[in-house]
């Protein structure tokens, strides 16, 4: 057992004593999560706006109440320019899209909604944006038909008394629908004057959206805000603990080049002992840069275990083991310490990459996301997130370990398997 | 008394080892010679217990490696040819680690760790990092490491390949020192004047195996390297004397006495081997 403690003592020293390690392992994750988290909304921040130009052609009341509308969103910042200008804007990446309301949308918007010509507006996106088209397209649907409805419904409406004389004066409709019209008209001019709202209390909203929301975050607890960086801490915790693990890997390689793995070999300890040291070491280690990562993150950026505290720590201890045995599995196959560096850096990026650590696995297409569950760093971070943010208990904890612990035995196995004892 | 007899290691088809015996008393230095892959280092290596040899046995006062792997390299000190250290540890934790690793208890480790450090002269140094060091005092650090167990046998790999003529000459009073304490040295070297200065005999490997053993005094004698010294008056027919009974070949007319550099280019030729 001394033989043993020493072994791994050594590995501690060494790794802690590396200054360069010790910056890639714990500060940069800190960096690069305190990025990504501010990035996908941390804290209490305000989401950036998305910038919108709009060339109102009309400038009838009706496009200016429009405008407005669309002004008044606090997801858009809305910049006024001419057509071209506006085009320019998107195509030159200044704007996420561009709104042109065309000449004739307030003569044309009311009987438009009941079977009319409809005027037509031009939606100009940027292609590398097309997540703020689909919001873009989304909020101009509403505050288009809540203006014109909003305008049509309310008493003494001009548009209304507009529309009314259109019907009676239109000579393509037949008699009986025309007067069907003009009774329908007449019957909301009547509803809105006896049901509108005291003076100065604002338009009636007879033509509003028939549901309101009540929007709630679905995390832990219903009072606990959603912190973002909880996510990124985990994602980057297993990234660079994983890198972690390829640089000890590479270090067995290196062990071996510099004769200090034959002087080793040479000392009265079994091959089992050996390398069970060493994978103590290492898993030790990512608990260690895991904990201390994590408590950055807690005093600094709010991130907070609501769920089963064993259960997380569970998976921490299932992901370090899981990092030993890959560092192994890395030193067992490497041929040369350079060659295997980067061949397992980029192994470990995949990995990473498909386990959701940078971006949410949810963003995926369907069939990449069944792929990313071959990776165990997708267990990682669904079991570190399921245990922080999501605030679930410890059986929600229980198939993530399993299945890292799967993967560690599988690794630490083929390991073995190729570990050349012998130089 | 180590004795190896009989040693034989392929890889694949390649033998590495045909057939190596030799023996080492408490208190020897044995020069183990040989060209580059002759088979000195995988001899070691089957000695040391670090690859198991195909054929051949190994054993320490009669106790076979094979029998007690654990118990006979607890006897047995390896210095590899590589400084085989590491660097960013102090020279004293180094020592500690590998003593651990050969079970000295902690209290002692201290103590053994120091004691060997002023063995080979740096005393002053434990708590430097190797990577401070120069070439001389990583390779007595190296030997150091190999000591700290007070092993019966030392295995040197070349000990002093590219250090300065004072470094070299402090090695081998370290060596001759142990040597005085009854240890027991198996030395490989391509430098003859090292095999010349501290070896008591002298073993020379070529092609997996052993091509001739004994004492300095022994193998200059041989044939291969025996000169006759002829005192003439005039210029001599080398063709002439080559026709004389006894004589197979004149090499070249010289006074000198042949020496080990002699024997070993005669046994295993001049042609490179790398």
């Amino acid at each position: 057992m001394n033989a043993f403690i020493a072994l791994v003592r050594k590995d501690l020293l060494l790794y802690f004593g590396n200054r360069r390690a010790l910056l890639m392992s714990i500060v940069a994750p800190i960096l690069i999560a305190a990025f990504f988290g501010a990035l996908f909304g941390g804290g209490d921040s305000k989401p950036a706006r998305i910038k919108v130009a709009v060339t109102d052609l009309d400038r009838s009341p009706l496009s200016g109440q429009a405008v407005a509308a669309l002004r008044a969103d606090t997801a858009f910042e809305i910049v006024e320019a001419a057509d071209a200008e506006a085009l320019a804007l998107v195509k030159a990446g200044k704007a996420a899209a561009a709104i042109t309301v065309p000449s004739g949308f307030g003569e044309l918007a009311a009987a438009a909604m009941f079977g009319g010509a409809k005027p037509q507006f031009v939606l100009r996106y940027d292609p590398s944006q097309a997540m703020a088209r689909e919001v873009v397209r989304g909020l101009l649907a509403e505050h288009v038909m809540q203006t014109v409805g909003r305008s049509l419904a309310s008493a003494d409406s001009p548009l209304l008394a507009d529309f009314r004389e259109q019907t009676l004066r239109s000579t393509a409709l037949p008699e009986p629908r025309k007067l069907d019209l003009v009774q329908m008209l007449d019957s909301i001019a009547r509803v809105q004057r006896w049901s509108a709202p005291p003076q100065g209390a604002g338009a009636g909203e007879a033509f509003a959206l028939p549901y309101v929301t009540r929007e709630e975050a679905a995390s832990a607890r219903p009072q606990i805000k959603y912190n973002s960086y909880s996510h990124s801490f985990a994602g980057m915790g297993v990234q660079f603990v994983l890198l972690m693990g390829v640089d000890l890997g590479v270090g067995l390689l290196l062990m071996r080049r510099m004769g200090l793995w034959k002087r080793l070999r040479a000392a009265p300890l079994s091959k089992g002992k050996l390398l069970a040291s060493r994978i103590a070491s290492c898993a030790l280690i990512a608990v260690i840069v895991f904990a201390i990562v994590y408590a950055v993150a807690m005093a600094v950026f709010g991130v907070r275990i609501e769920g089963s505290v064993p259960g997380f720590i569970l998976v921490l201890a299932s992901f370090a083991l899981l990092t030993a045995s890959f560092g192994l599995l890395i030193a067992a196959v490497g041929a040369t310490p350079e060659a295997t560096r980067g061949l397992a850096i980029l192994a470990t990026l995949l990995m990473v990459m498909l386990g959701g650590a940078w971006v949410p696995a949810f963003v995926f297409p369907a069939w990449l996301q069944k792929l990313s569950l071959l990776a165990p760093t997708r267990w990682a971070v669904d079991g570190l997130d399921a245990m922080t943010w999501r605030g679930l208990p410890l059986h929600d904890a229980l198939l993530p370990v399993a299945v890292m612990l799967g993967f560690t035995a599988a690794f630490a196995a083929l390991a073995v398997w190729r570990f050349e004892w012998e130089e | 008394m180590l004795e190896v007899v009989g040693l034989r290691k392929s890889y694949g088809t390649r033998a590495a080892v045909t057939d190596v015996s030799l023996c080492v008393r408490p208190g020897e230095v044995l020069g183990l010679l040989g060209p580059n892959g002759a088979g000195k280092s995988t001899t070691i290596g089957m000695i040391s217990g670090l690859t198991v040899p195909d054929a051949g046995t190994v054993a320490l006062e009669g106790a076979a490696l094979a029998f007690d792997p654990d118990g006979f390299r607890r006897r047995i000190g390896l210095v590899p040819q590589d400084l085989a250290l590491f660097e960013d540890l102090t020279a004293l934790a180094n020592l500690e680690l590998f003593g651990a690793l050969y079970g000295i208890p902690r209290p002692r480790l201290r103590e053994r760790a120091a004691e060997v450090l002023a063995v080979v002269g740096l005393r002053d140094r434990g708590r430097d990092k190797p990577s401070t060091f120069s070439g001389g005092m990583k390779r007595r650090l190296n030997i150091a490491c190999a000591l700290v167990h007070d092993p019966d046998v030392l295995l040197l790999d070349e000990p002093t390949a590219g250090v300065d003529p004072q470094s070299r000459n402090a090695i081998f009073d370290n060596l001759e020192s142990l040597k005085r304490q009854g240890k027991a040295l198996v030395y490989t070297t391509h430098y003859m004047e090292e095999a010349e200065r501290l070896a008591d005999r002298i073993v020379i490997i070529d092609h997996g195996g052993v091509v001739a053993s004994g004492t300095l005094a022994e193998l200059t004698m041989l044939p291969a390297a025996r000169t006759l010294q002829l005192d003439v008056d005039e210029a001599v027919d080398t063709d002439m004397l080559a026709a004389l009974p006894g004589v197979k070949r004149v090499r070249r007319m010289s006074s000198d006495r042949g020496n080990l550099e002699d024997v070993f280019l005669a046994l295993t030729g001049r042609g490179l081997r790398d």
